[in-house]
């Protein structure tokens, strides 16, 4: 008898977890993204990254953009619990390896070593529309747009090349030609 | 510039507009402006509970026994975290309250004042919705949307927090008629002629169908009830009810199989597990209804109507979802039924006659049996005689939570809609002696009772003083075991008679207690006087705390062990004997 005792049930099987980005229209007001957040953390659903910002000055409309993995009930569970929300005008939902939909994150990197090494990551991030925002006598500041895992690699790569800092935003998202989501 | 009102004016105004004509609630400093306006407005009459849990479990009983939403109101900081349990258990079972609470002046707000706590912040996951209103000519209207959000869609919980300086505060009173947007997963309300038509040739084509039928069907009003009577009487299908579905459906009509779940029926449990169509009406699929998902209901399709889309789905993936109302649904359905099906129920009686056998054998086991004693007061013994010796007094029913409410729910047989009030998602010890306080100020003159165990009541047991001040005469009716008898009987399956913690060694005297109280206080000991007790507890017009000493080891059977099937049933203490094998005993 030495399993577990519970007046609950035991849970079943579960389905194949799989990346999804989902975008959320929602009013600009005092806690929504609390309101949001707290629906993830509060039914247990994950959270990889989280991008935020008015989007419409006039109508103070938000675009929230988070990137989450599930299995296929529970993203369905997220855009349904999202829509329930006051705030929440509409939801849209993509999968990640879906082609119509281009997704980057914006990184900035600040690299302090030799100038041997300072040439070689920029090199490196030339690939990833890389501007220098700024630049000293022994480091730069470069910023780089790019997918997730790109900028992952980056970090490793610019590691041993003199990266003292990084920060990076969640992903944003857009479907590619003239329509839009309604 | 119009006349000018102050914030605490504008929260009665408001009220008025929305024909509010009870508050419960409890004065404190952040709402004292609210309480001195209170005297200006004779329409609304303020209920002083003596716990903010009570006011909320109040506005509950008051909402769900009369259809209109209730509402509270309470102080900061204590008095706000106070109402979270009530504000809660009405998220859970889908209870329309508006609560109002006061804040700290909006310049303390942050500052760690006295009695402040963040309310939206701690609240926001047990409301469907609230607001922090820091400008006064925003207040009309948000209290007038928490009204709406409250009362539309999937019915919920809703908190208005007001600064102390907003309720001084003066403005205009203006009520924005806006164009009402959409609210609650932004349903349309209509359901296609295509759906209905789909259903009805499910319908048809099954041979072992059952209707599983739930809170939603309450919520959505009396009608719905009728119109689910009319529907079973079309088909001659066999219905059975969640917990808060109870009522919708008379519970001593042949046709309905009892309660199912984990103290359900054996024919309703059977019934589930063995349907080839199941229909499911304002129900959630709840983790007590299902068991073990992988196992449940496996040869059946399932039609699901609910009003709330992220119900559909959430548990048990289903083969029809239709998001709407109970009451509209079922007009469109049954329209359309009679339309295209002439005499149904006898030319399809051959159809499902099978079926109705399978369900008279499951019968036969009369899962709700008990061995009776005439020496101690059996509890099942004593809901029967309770049933029948008010059964024609239209009784409202309040019950707290454990077995007594289970036996409650499976030996009260209840023929209307809103006579049922028990906290079944959240399982709130303590809700049914303030929810009964509740429902007997929305139904004067009616028979109130709260069936209780010990251990429950003794939670809100101060909200006695309430019924005596406001003169309601509800009726406490305690079976008491002298243990928390649900956590008692788990110890005993589950944990090797290792009953930790579930005995309370030190009971009041209730008798004595009622007396305290300014209340009628009646003890039972013996089955034999039992009758001549209960009748004399339903002619008190009084409120009465009544000590019915019951057998302490009694259980409430049938179970179904978590982790098993609808088909495998405990009906009794002779079944646990073999049943409850080492390896059951992990499933449990």
């Amino acid at each position: 008898m030495g399993k577990s005792k519970s007046a609950y049930s035991e849970p079943g099987k579960l389905g194949k977890s799989e990346h999804h980005i989902i975008v959320v229209w929602v009013d600009n007001e005092a806690g929504v993204l609390a309101r949001v957040a707290g629906l993830f953390s509060g039914r247990g659903y994950n959270i990889e990254s989280l991008a935020v910002a008015e989007v419409d000055k006039k109508k103070h409309i938000s675009r929230i953009t988070i990137v989450t993995s599930g299995t296929p009930q529970v993203i369905e569970q997220i855009k349904l619990q999202l829509r329930k929300l006051v705030p929440v005008h509409k939801v849209a939902d993509f999968k990640r390896n879906d082609p119509k939909i281009l997704f980057k994150e914006l990184a900035l990197f600040k690299v302090v070593s030799s100038k041997k090494n300072r040439e070689k990551a920029k090199k490196v991030c030339k690939r990833y529309n890389s501007i220098i925002l700024d630049k000293s006598k022994n480091s730069f500041v470069i910023q780089v747009t790019a997918l997730r895992r790109d900028i992952d690699k980056l970090i490793e790569t610019l590691g041993p090349l003199g990266l003292v800092s990084a920060s990076r935003t969640g992903a944003v998202a857009m479907t590619r030609g003239s329509e839009i989501f309604k | 510039m119009g006349k000018l009102f102050s914030g605490a004016e504008i929260v009665f105004k408001v009220l008025e507009h929305h024909k509010v004509e009870h508050i419960f609630g409890y004065p404190g400093g952040a709402v004292l402006p609210i309480y001195d306006e209170l005297k200006n407005h004779k329409t609304i009459k303020h209920i002083l509970a003596r716990h903010e849990q009570g006011a909320g479990h109040a506005a509950e009983g008051y909402a769900r026994s009369s259809g209109k939403p209730g509402v509270m109101l309470v102080t900061s900081g204590p008095g706000a975290t106070n109402a979270v349990t009530a504000l809660t258990d009405a998220y859970m079972d889908s209870v329309p309250i508006v609560c109002i609470s006061g804040q700290v002046p909006t310049h303390l707000i942050g500052t760690d004042a006295f009695q402040e706590c963040d309310t939206t912040g701690i609240t926001r996951p047990c409301t469907k919705h609230n607001w922090l209103v820091k400008d006064v000519k925003d207040l009309a209207d948000v209290i007038d949307r928490a009204f709406e959000i409250a009362t539309t869609g999937r019915p919920g919980p809703v908190l208005v927090d007001i600064p102390k300086d907003i309720q001084f505060k003066k403005t205009e009173f203006i009520l924005k008629n806006k164009k009402k947007k959409q609210v609650n997963g932004k349903l349309n309300g209509k359901v296609s002629n295509t759906e209905i038509d789909k259903i009805i040739s499910m319908m048809k084509k099954s041979s072992r169908p059952i209707f599983y039928t739930g809170g939603g069907v309450i919520n959505s009003g009396p009608e719905a009830s009728k119109l689910l009577r009319e529907l079973v009487a079309l088909t001659g299908f066999p219905i059975t009810s969640t917990l808060q579905g109870l009522g919708a459906y008379p519970g001593d009509d042949p046709l309905f199989l009892g309660m199912l779940g984990m103290h359900g029926t054996y024919e309703a449990n059977n019934a589930m597990y063995s349907c080839d169509l199941m229909i499911n009406i304002g129900a959630r699929f709840d983790d007590r209804i299902t068991g073990k998902v992988d196992e449940f209901s496996p040869k059946s399709k399932k039609i699901h109507v609910d009003i709330d889309p992220s119900s559909i789905g959430k548990n048990i993936k289903v083969d029809l979802a239709v998001v709407s109302d109970v009451e509209s649904f079922l007009k469109t359905l049954n329209k359309r039924f009679k339309e295209k099906n002439k005499d149904f129920l006898n030319s399809n009686k051959s159809n499902i006659s099978t079926w109705w056998k399978d369900i008279d054998k499951w019968r036969q086991k009369k899962s709700l049996g008990y061995k009776n004693s005439k020496e101690v007061i059996k509890p099942q013994y004593a809901v029967q005689r309770l049933y029948e010796l008010s059964k024609d007094k239209d009784a409202y029913i309040t019950t707290e939570v454990g077995q007594h409410q289970m036996w409650a729910a499976q030996h009260y047989k209840f023929s209307k809609p809103n006579r049922w009030m028990t906290s079944g998602g959240l399982g709130t010890m303590g809700y049914g002696l303030p929810a009964a306080v509740g429902v007997q100020v929305a139904n004067p003159g009616k028979l109130v009772i709260d069936i209780a165990g010990e251990a429950s009541v003794l939670m809100t047991m101060q909200e006695m003083s309430t019924a005596v001040q406001y003169n309601l005469p509800i009726k406490i009716f305690i079976l008491n075991n002298q243990y928390m008898g649900m956590v008692r009987q788990w110890q005993e399956l589950l944990h090797e008679k290792n009953y930790s913690e579930s005995y309370t060694a030190a009971l009041p005297d209730f008798v004595k207690l009622a007396e305290a109280y300014g209340c009628v206080g009646i003890q039972a000991k013996k089955p034999d006087e039992l009758d001549e007790k209960i009748n004399e507890m339903i002619n008190v017009n009084k409120p009465v705390i009544f000590d019915c000493l019951v057998d302490p080891m009694e259980n409430c059977f049938p179970m179904i062990p978590s982790g098993k099937p609808h088909n495998q049933m405990l009906l009794g203490p002779e079944d646990e004997k073999e049943e409850v094998s080492d390896e059951g005993k992990t499933l449990v």
